[in-house]
């Protein structure tokens, strides 16, 4: 570690962020003082030759504001020079990892949606393949362990493509000293849920790691499963007037997560909601033909389902705080802890972007299942403003839910 | 939720707004200062300035206690974590603020041990959980957290904990409201003033504030309703030409504050003589340190701290967008140098303050308002 000691003058990165601005500033004055010169009577608009009079306050900001888009739309790049826990967020911090890495390394048209599935064609078939892992602490939780978690998530990425799940593999790394009843009983689990869902383990590995070198048991699961279903679901599908669907209330997995770790003194009779959504998904494919897209709404909770939407079909996504079923104890507890239950992940929710023809068949083909009895409509897809999600506070105001950089922090005041 | 419902009723706001609007005097522009960065968070959250009339305009103040702390402190902070044997101990807003070799996220990651906590006295827990390590906690904050870390030392003093030292970041607010009002280019008309401090130092220290320089003060709460009935009591003060402190939050803030609470602190911990602010420079008498008695729990006396001084770059103007003079995007380095990847100043730090609000949102606020006049 190479701690700053002694006084360096200014940080190397202030520095290099202060040359840049200077380079920019120069490009910006010159193309002005340029539009200046060539356009006749532009100098009404421009007025800096010779004493260099400040640009009107209109035009600057402007220029401000374009400045931002540009940034914005610049190809992602990873800053730090080494991966911190925002990687693993979900955040804008994951997102610019695998678009700048991932993404950049393996481009082809399959992967480059990044969709929770991907969709494949083999041998005229449509197939649907996924893989996760599951890093979760506790092991054992309210309402699941690291077992169900790995079997429905990996369900559920399937499901979301408009896929039958049928096949899983299961990867396990564990560590020594790990107690085989655990094992056993992350097992046990797992097969429970694969009946459930109506899936087979089918192929597996296992590695030991040292004392340390990891937590306890991590789980790798793969899924593969058959798309039968004649659409072609994706975030990317969403249309202005479409409606957005979530199929139960939200932030129960992660809120009972965190309290589960027993760091916060916090008590509340609160369970993960980690299920299989294959039944769900098939009764509302079969309802409502409308649907154009599924999306667990996992790491990054719903708010990043709803960013995802906004940017893939560059939409505009309003949501009413009202409308968006969260428990009682889930709502306490993020009062409490000072976050926000939109980024809080789930792990039997799904978020539908549904034709507004097909919204209230879509409704009810959810609230028919009992994993969707509380499901709502929470808002609708809007022209614009593109890749901007905006929520109706249940207050009367209106505020902008963005990507958060990394985890959820709580707040000191 | 009961007791949090109550307070974020529609219709109430709407009413609230309406009066809001009756006492705005034509052609007569209002800055009003949210000094508590709790203000800003719940104003933000809740959407609270789509209630404002186009007269009246929010102005967030220094009361962001991860944002004041200036880039040298962090990096000391930092170099008291590589020590060996040393476990860091901070609260979680803490972690992303970039210090100038990045922020205790980026420290992690290089292998440093430092631990999120929710309370000090977590740390001590951790403290005594290790007792072959130096356990250092991060205090941070205002008069708000101040108690709790004072609490925190009599416990350890109380406890004998040898492996348990603070490294004393907390700030005072009054001097930087000063030092705000001291600034010759001031707009401000009144102020929001600090809910969760004042349940500390009530609200007493602001006295001066009418008397010296005419300006109204309204304490408040955290929910919305709290802000907008403020600002309500503010505009009502200033259509009357009054400039008077009054407490919206008195269901928790007594008037003379709480006397355990400041014997906690006035017992562990003294003024500094000055101490550095992000974005307003050297205040003096704004900052606590922890007493000689209590040295032994004090890692500026414990550890050699290297003191390192990050100047502010001198064209970041975070001063001037807290006083209210400059718009965020007025400021020279805004959007390029200083962006919320790579904030240099107060104001881009964190999400809500008012450089990186504009910097995520300024587009659409400016469409919001070209659709509201041409409707």
């Amino acid at each position: 570690m190479t701690a700053p000691h002694g006084t360096p003058a200014s940080p190397g990165w202030v520095e290099e962020a202060m040359r840049a601005h200077e380079a920019l500033e120069r490009t910006e004055e010159e193309h002005a003082r340029r539009v200046d010169d060539e356009v006749p009577g532009g100098a009404t608009r421009f007025e800096h030759h010779g004493s260099p009079q400040p640009l009107p306050g209109t035009v600057r900001e402007e220029l401000v504001l374009e400045r931002i888009d540009r940034a914005r739309r610049a190809r992602p790049r990873v800053k730090e020079d080494r991966i911190t826990m925002s990687h693993g967020a979900g955040g804008k911090a994951t997102q610019t990892l695998i678009e700048a890495v991932f993404l950049d390394t393996f481009r082809n048209p399959l992967l480059e949606p990044l969709e929770d599935a991907a969709r494949l064609h083999v041998n005229g078939a449509r197939v649907a393949m996924t893989t996760d892992s599951y890093v979760v602490k506790p092991l054992f939780f309210p309402g699941g362990d690291i077992g169900d978690l790995a079997v429905n998530g990996t369900v559920n990425d399937l499901s979301m493509a408009g896929a039958v799940p049928l096949y899983l593999s299961a990867g396990f790394i564990l560590e020594e000293g790990f107690p085989v009843a655990d094992v056993a009983r992350i097992a046990a689990s797992m097969q429970a849920a694969a009946i459930k869902a109506g899936v087979q383990v089918v192929t597996g590995d296992t590695k030991v790691v040292e004392k340390g070198k990891a937590d306890g048991c991590y789980i790798n699961t793969a899924g593969l499963g058959l798309i039968e279903h004649g659409g072609s679901l994706g975030v990317a599908q969403a249309r202005p007037g479409d409606v957005i669907l979530v199929s139960g209330p939200i932030g129960d997995h992660g809120v009972t997560i965190m309290l589960a770790r027993g760091e916060l003194d916090i008590e509340a009779d609160i369970a993960s909601d980690t299920a299989p959504l294959n039944g769900l998904v098939a009764g509302l494919l079969e309802a409502a033909p409308g649907v154009r897209a599924l999306r667990d709404a996992t790491r990054g909770g719903v708010a990043t389902i709803l960013n995802e939407i906004a940017a893939a079909a560059s939409v505009g996504v309003v949501v009413n705080e009202d409308d968006i079923p969260v428990r009682q104890q889930v709502r306490g507890a993020s009062e409490l802890l000072g976050i926000d239950p939109m980024y809080v992940a789930c792990e039997g929710r799904l978020v539908a972007v549904v034709s507004r023809e097909d919204a209230d068949r879509a409704l009810a083909a959810l609230k028919a299942h009992p994993q969707g009895a509380d499901a709502a409509v929470i808002g609708t897809v809007t022209v614009g403003p593109p890749g901007i999600v905006q929520l109706k506070t249940a207050f009367g105001g209106t505020r902008i839910v963005d990507l958060l950089v990394g985890d959820p922090l709580p707040r000191i005041c | 939720m009961k007791f949090v419902d109550e307070f974020r009723d529609a219709d109430t706001a709407h009413a609230l707004a309406a009066r809001i609007v009756a006492l705005c005097e034509p052609g007569r522009q209002y800055k009003l200062m949210e000094v508590c960065g709790g203000h800003t968070h719940t104003i933000y959250k809740h959407g609270l300035e789509d209630y404002l009339p186009e007269q009246v305009t929010l102005v967030h103040g220094p009361g962001c206690p991860v944002c004041v702390i200036p880039m040298g402190r962090v990096d000391d902070a930092m170099a008291l974590a590589s020590e060996p044997d040393v476990i860091m101990t901070s609260f979680g807003d803490m972690m992303r603020v970039p210090g100038s070799n990045g922020s205790f996220f980026d420290a992690k990651a290089r292998g440093t041990d430092i631990r999120m906590v929710y309370s000090p006295l977590d740390s001590l827990k951790i403290a005594r959980q290790n007792p072959g390590k130096r356990v250092v906690f991060m205090a941070i904050g205002f008069e708000t957290t101040a108690p709790s870390t004072a609490m925190t030392l009599l416990r350890a003093a109380a406890e004998g904990l040898k492996n348990f030292s603070i490294f004393c970041n907390h700030v005072t607010i009054i001097p930087a409201i000063k030092a705000i009002l001291d600034s010759p280019d001031l707009r401000l008309d009144g102020f929001i003033g600090p809910g969760h401090v004042s349940t500390v130092i009530g609200c007493r220290p602001y006295e001066f504030i009418a008397r010296d320089y005419g300006k109204p003060v309204v304490v408040a709460g955290f929910e919305p309703l709290d802000i907008l009935q403020s600002i309500y009591l503010l505009m009502l003060q200033l259509s009357r030409g009054q400039a008077e402190i009054e407490n919206q939050y008195s269901r928790v803030v007594p008037w003379d504050g709480n006397a355990v609470a400041l014997r906690a602190i006035g017992q562990t911990m003294e003024l500094r003589p000055y101490f550095e602010w992000r974005g307003l420079g050297f205040i003096s008498h704004s900052a606590l340190k922890v007493r000689e008695e209590y040295a032994q729990f004090d890692a500026e006396t414990l550890f050699s701290v290297p003191g390192v001084r990050v100047a502010d770059p001198k064209a970041c103007q975070c001063g001037e967008v807290l006083k209210g003079v400059l718009k965020p995007w007025e400021c020279k380095v805004f959007g390029t140098a200083c962006t919320p990847e790579t904030p240099i100043g107060t104001c881009m730090v964190s999400p809500e303050g008012a450089c990186a609000a504009y910097y995520n949102y300024g587009r659409l606020t400016r469409q919001r308002v070209k659709e509201a006049s041409t409707s």
